[in-house]
């Protein structure tokens, strides 16, 4: 088992919920309560790292933060480090990867609210801020959390993506999807197995809690 | 009573979260080991040298494989390795040409090539390609597998043997192109292809001989796999030590061990 690999999984997906979360219950929110010239280009963009290979998002990444091109030299200058090939740059991939796993149930549960609960708040004095954290955001909690585990998973399981920009620097790049393709090409079967042994647990795991979740969702909507 | 949940429960995702960050962040850039980047028919003579280095010096090297031209390009492209022991003389010389690397460098290894048939494959493995050949004529070859040439050079190495055997063509629509050599190797070892052309050092490596059985192809039957090494222009001092070390009597012994004609 390579817990280091563990280690930068677990923190890359936490990292990720972190940055993600609060963009993602505002997206959600705006595309649940109005409606807007674009909404619909705005939903396609949120959906289509869904549909697109990782190795699109890989791609453009390398060519624009690379350090081959302009934008890449000068975030080198500024920051001292480059983008690809660290852990940073895998946050940024990662958060880009999983941006229809959080705003999408997100937006669902926003839009499970009846809008009388809405009117009724707003009857009651409360302020549109005092609604949203008050009423909105309690209400849809289940949709939020699924949302962050949802994301959680899903950038544990994250491969094509991390090996790209990321290569597979332990401590710093090598997630525990990309440890196990390492080692079973150093033929190393037992320790790709506990591994993939450990994701397969996680994954099973996370899905059961995001059932559970929406059937609370599901009751409350009912 | 939902609001009351939630709260508790955001609250207890922070407290998850946050320590993970924290311990990830703390680990220094500056006190971890420099990682080294080599190609991937280096990757049990090289781990092994690394444990030696470690036992001698006291300081560890974090190594990474992979094909040496998806290793180049990843260095073209900002990777943060501090050497880079190729397969081959071009990639390093094309880093050298960027100005990536802080000189020529230095042959360390010339590699060799062996044909690889899994046990219960049907191909008898010969050092002319004969029961390859056979077998293709016969239609007996499902699958065979290789290193992708276009990154990797032992991939180059073995379509040149393919072609001097005049089985390329036959063979074309059969080939199993793998990312590196390594896995180009798990693809023959693990009877997922009739058989393959590897790197020499893998078929050696250990319990991979249990798995089948292989003739190693003479060095004339495609250009020399002259492996450079070079340190990159952020190498430091372990680094280098390492650089030497792999040029040293000890490092030299583990590499004729594991196949490779080591330079004088």
């Amino acid at each position: 088992m390579d817990w280091t690999a563990l280690r930068v999984s677990l923190a890359l997906g936490a990292g990720t919920i972190v940055i993600l979360l609060p963009f993602g219950i505002w997206l959600g929110h705006l595309l649940a309560v109005r409606h807007f010239r674009g909404k619909l280009l705005v939903e396609a963009l949120v959906t289509v790292p869904l549909v697109l290979p990782p190795t699109v998002l890989g791609f453009y990444l390398l060519v624009t933060f690379g350090a081959r091109s302009p934008l890449g030299q000068a975030f080198q200058t500024i920051v001292g480090q480059s983008l690809p090939f660290s852990f940073e740059g895998l946050l940024l991939a990662s958060a880009i990867a999983n941006i229809p796993f959080v705003v999408q149930p997100i937006q669902r549960g926003f839009e499970a609210i009846p809008n009388d609960v809405r009117d009724a708040a707003a009857c009651c004095g409360l302020t549109p801020w005092e609604r949203f954290v008050r009423i909105d955001v309690p209400l849809a909690w289940p949709s939020i959390l699924t949302a962050a585990i949802l994301t959680f998973a899903h950038t544990l399981g994250e491969f094509g993506v991390v090996l790209m920009v990321g290569g597979n620097l332990p401590g710093e790049t090598r997630t525990l999807s990309v440890a196990i393709y390492d080692r079973m090409q150093a033929f190393d079967d037992r320790g790709a197995g506990i591994m993939a042994a450990t994701l397969l647990v996680v994954a099973v795991a996370t899905l059961m809690a995001t059932t559970v979740l929406s059937r609370r969702v599901g009751q409350r909507r009912g | 009573m939902t609001c009351h949940g939630g709260i508790h429960v955001s609250g207890s995702i922070v407290r998850l979260v946050l320590p993970l960050l924290i311990a990830f962040q703390a680990t220094p850039s500056a006190q971890r080991p420099p990682t080294i980047a080599a190609a991937a028919n280096l990757n049990f003579a090289l781990t092994e040298i690394a444990k030696q280095f470690e036992r001698k010096q006291g300081t560890r090297v974090e190594m990474v494989f992979g094909a040496s031209g998806t290793l180049t390009r990843q260095i073209q492209d900002g990777a943060p390795f501090e050497m880079f022991l190729a397969a081959d003389e071009e990639f390093p010389n094309q880093l050298s040409a960027a100005g990536l690397t802080r000189d020529a460098g230095v042959v360390y290894a010339v590699g060799r090539l062996a044909i690889f048939a899994p046990k219960g494959s049907p191909l008898v493995v010969d050092e002319r390609l004969e029961g390859l050949s056979r077998l293709a004529k016969a239609g007996g070859v499902t699958r065979f597998a290789i290193a992708n040439p276009d990154v990797a050079p032992y991939g180059r190495a073995a379509e040149a043997v393919l072609r001097k055997r005049g089985l390329w063509d036959v063979l074309r629509s059969k080939l199993v192109l793998g990312d590196s050599i390594a896995q180009a190797a798990q693809f023959a070892a693990t009877g997922n292809a009739v058989g393959g052309l590897v790197a020499y050092s893998l078929v050696l490596s250990p319990g991979f001989p249990e798995r089948g059985s292989y003739a190693v192809i003479p060095s004339a039957d495609h250009p020399p796999l002259r492996q450079r090494m070079v340190l990159l222009t952020r190498a430091g001092a372990v680094a280098s030590a390492f650089y030497a070390f792999v040029q040293g009597d000890a490092a030299r012994a583990i590499l004729r061990k594991d196949g490779f004609a080591v330079p004088e």
